[in-house]
């Protein structure tokens, strides 16, 4: 049957296929969720070891930040704790990129399905681009 | 007599006027963690280094504590609201229950251990 492509496919149980819009939604949800649990973990550790003195952030910071050579499980944990640290600022601009786009949804506004899709892409790029930037800067200073 | 729902106009009770709350606040608390947050991974990644001493006397400044502590109000409300969302949407009846029960207890503790970090560095006990 002829159908109009400019028109919305309505939403059915089995009958759709992946757009911007839907992966954005629940990249919100998922990074949402990683920022919520290893996110503020992770913060509220780094906190309470700066509170717990010297000693205490020395033996943090040996796992987490700087294995200051040392081989072994300190190496290994800083290693993934830089993965996780890029993956976390990436998962903030993220969520802070499709958090913007739903305050823009919210009053009424990008709901025309090219400006809709244009905008949800655009929070994927936007988050990429300033992990990108803020990384590469940190490593050149 | 209220004209909401056939339940509220039998009752005579009409709506409570909360129902835009949680909504309301997930939004607010957004807009507080925009300036919150950016402000942090700035600051942040704009330290010489991470050792101990530097983000001591970066978080003894009286400015970073009050912006950290407003930090932690805005994006642990923040999160406590979304993770309440997502808990409800997957579990349901008695799972549910003590996954909220257990939401609650995690922000709260995870809160109560942020701010006494940051008090107790803001007022050089460490």
């Amino acid at each position: 049957m002829a159908r109009n492509p400019g028109r919305p496919l309505s939403p059915h149980l089995t009958i759709w296929k992946w757009g911007p819009h839907m992966l954005v939604s629940i990249l919100h949800r998922a990074t949402g969720v990683a920022l919520a649990t290893g996110g503020a973990m992770l913060f509220t550790w780094w906190l309470s070891a700066i509170a717990s003195g010297p000693d205490a952030y020395a033996s943090f910071s040996r796992y987490v930040i700087d294995a200051d050579g040392a081989g072994g499980l300190p190496m290994v944990t800083t290693l993934l704790a830089k993965i996780a640290a890029v993956g976390l600022t990436w998962a903030f601009f993220q969520h802070m990129a499709t958090g913007v786009r739903h305050l823009v949804l919210d009053v009424g506004a990008g709901y025309e399905l090219r400006t809709n899709r244009m905008f949800a892409k655009l929070t994927m790029v936007a988050s990429t681009v300033l992990t990108l930037i803020l990384w590469i800067w940190a490593w050149r200073n | 007599m209220g004209t909401g729902t056939n339940i509220g106009r039998v009752r005579g009770l009409g709506s409570a006027h909360h129902g835009a709350m949680h909504w309301w606040r997930q939004r607010l608390t957004a807009g507080g963690n925009i300036v919150t947050m950016v402000w942090f991974v700035v600051s942040l990644f704009r330290l010489p280094t991470l050792d101990h001493a530097s983000v001591m006397t970066w978080l003894q400044a009286p400015f970073n504590a009050v912006m950290m502590l407003l930090l932690i109000g805005s994006v642990f409300y923040h999160f406590r609201l979304g993770l309440q969302t997502v808990i409800e949407d997957y579990q349901h009846e008695g799972s549910r229950f003590v996954a909220i029960v257990l939401l609650n207890f995690y922000t709260i503790a995870l809160a109560a251990i942020a701010v006494f970090s940051i008090l107790k560095i803001a007022f050089g006990a460490a």
